[in-house]
């Protein structure tokens, strides 16, 4: 019998001694012979008025599997609802929300040019291990985000369009690829953590980037930033907090026997849907702004090379010190800084 | 047509578990999975009782809710069922079950979860009635040859019922009246939100 079967029966019985006393006497455990077989201490009533919160009734189970003894745990409707109801609207409502934002956007704005015109020349932003772990990571999440999102909304959305034979096999290939890809962004996510966390370190400049709205709503103005500016930043925590979260929830989901109980595959699962519709807001914007809302902003990932000119005009105390160290290496001890 | 429903009158169980055996051998269920189980409360204490649980069938199923697949469906006579082809061993239909039916074969080294296994009323699945291919994947179907659940159909103290909400509710509800108690239908209230009053 277990510890909380126990708790249960015992509360069950402190209930009835409160409530049912003058009704029912009860036998204490040493008179256990003379006991009443219509005690109500064994009614589901009783039972379910001694649960409290999340609890189950349990008892004992001569079938080797711990989940057995478990026999009735109406909380977990409670989980039901929350991911039918707030998992599945917090999603819809954060991809439509960002979509919507982005679109708004992209109306007022356009797309940010270069100011200065390119330049012609460029200048070395990001070399191969960050290239690679930033496309390791964009790939899989982008997969992993995918299949996901098809565990949430595919039902209503997707099923319709495409039939049930279709929809389950694309859904059974889409666990697996999301079971194995998770292992990929995991990496991902490891390595752009090391070789970025120094450059994302919160200074001074950044809240002058933010009270000048990093410069996105106004055509000319470009605050100093870094090697990366405090959006950048943000979008750089964002992943790690949210990664780590999604990472770890993810493998306990994946591996039911470390995570203990099945109260706790249900917490996971909340978390790790909450943290992904969240994180999934913040790539689709990272993802817009990388691509068609930034001229010149692609080529810091795709070749590794940006312009110039979108370097001074987005990452100015960068360049200062790309281009200074690379005078100090050049001149060598040859020629004298003026002072 | 009528609703299929379960009853265990835990005044009469003697945990003898045959119907959880019965289940095992009438389905060939999968290795380390079980149907049905038969969970004592109060074990050795004074008001010691014994409940036969398995899929208690619910109206408005909280695991048919949560499908991300949309697997599961309702039959005519109100039994929960389920396409193993379309199930991909998700998991949250454990999650959201209150009385934990739903079982998952370990396929894999790492124990990932197979398709998803549970009671299915001695009623097959979405394949064709008392096909090869129906009894591999869910057992036989007694429903379909006229048959209620051999767990039920088997029970010697006749504590476990299976049938009709109404039918096997006047059943208990005259037992209760006649031997003057009663620990109450069992899961019902979770499973069909009501439960019998006498």
């Amino acid at each position: 019998m277990t510890r909380l079967t126990r708790l249960l029966a015992i509360a069950a019985f402190a209930a009835l001694g409160a409530v049912g006393a003058p009704l029912m006497p009860l036998a204490p455990m040493a008179e256990a012979q003379q006991v009443n077989p219509t005690a109500e201490s064994v009614t589901e009533d009783k039972l379910f008025q001694a649960l409290r919160g999340d609890q189950m009734i349990e008892g004992r189970a001569s079938i080797p599997d711990p989940k057995a003894p478990g026999l009735i745990k109406p909380g977990n409707k409670g989980w039901a609802d929350t991911h039918t109801g707030t998992i599945r609207a917090l999603t819809v409502w954060t991809m439509i929300g960002m979509v919507a934002l982005l679109g708004i956007f992209y109306a007022y704005r356009g797309r940010i040019r270069i100011d200065a015109g390119p330049s012609g020349r460029t200048i070395k932003r990001f070399g191969g291990v960050e290239r690679f772990a930033h496309w390791l990571m964009a790939v899989s999440f982008i997969l992993l985000a995918l299949t996901g999102l098809n565990l949430v909304l595919g039902r209503s959305v997707l099923l319709p369009m495409i039939g049930e034979g279709a929809f389950g096999a694309l859904s059974a290939s889409g666990k697996i690829v999301h079971n194995y890809m998770g292992w990929a962004f995991m990496l991902g996510l490891a390595l752009a953590f090391v070789v970025w966390v120094g450059r994302n370190l919160p200074k001074a400049h950044d809240l002058t980037w933010i009270a000048m709205g990093g410069g996105l709503f106004k055509k000319g103005v470009h605050p100093p930033a870094g090697k990366f500016n405090a959006g950048q930043k943000l979008i750089f925590w964002s992943v790690v907090v949210g990664g780590a979260a999604l990472s770890f929830t993810g493998v306990m989901l994946l591996f039911p026997v470390l995570a203990g109980t099945q109260a706790d595959w249900q917490l996971y699962q909340l978390i790790h849907g909450i943290a992904a519709a969240l994180l999934t807001a913040v790539i689709l914007a990272h993802i817009y702004i990388g691509s068609i809302g930034m001229e010149g902003a692609f080529d810091a990932m795709g070749s590794g090379e940006v312009d110039l000119n979108w370097a001074r005009e987005h990452h100015s105390l960068w360049v200062e010190e790309v281009e200074g160290k690379s005078a100090g290496s050049q001149g060598g001890g040859r020629v004298a800084p003026a002072e | 047509m009528a609703r299929m429903k379960f009853l265990c009158d835990a005044d009469r169980c003697i945990e003898c578990n045959a119907c959880v055996t019965a289940c095992k051998n009438e389905h060939e269920v999968p290795w380390g999975i079980n149907r049905r189980r038969v969970v004592t409360i109060n074990d050795g204490l004074p008001g010691e009782r014994s409940v036969s649980m398995a899929c208690m069938h619910c109206t408005d199923a909280p695991c048919a809710a949560v499908c991300p697949v949309e697997c599961f469906y309702t039959t005519a006579d109100g039994v929960v069922l389920h396409s193993k082809d379309t199930c991909i061993g998700c998991g949250y239909c454990f999650y959201a079950c209150p009385f934990g039916a739903p079982q998952y074969p370990k396929v894999g080294n790492f124990g990932t979860r197979g398709k998803m296994d549970k009671c299915t009323y001695c009623a097959g699945g979405p394949d064709q009635d008392m096909a090869e291919a129906e009894y591999v994947k869910y057992g036989s179907n007694r429903l379909a040859e006229g048959k209620l659940p051999l767990c039920a159909e088997m029970c010697s103290t006749k504590a476990l019922l299976a049938g009709d909400g109404d039918i096997i509710a006047d059943i208990y509800r005259e037992r209760v009246v006649t031997r003057g108690y009663g620990s109450g239908a069992w899961g019902w209230r979770t499973a069909y939100g009501d439960t019998i009053t006498v």
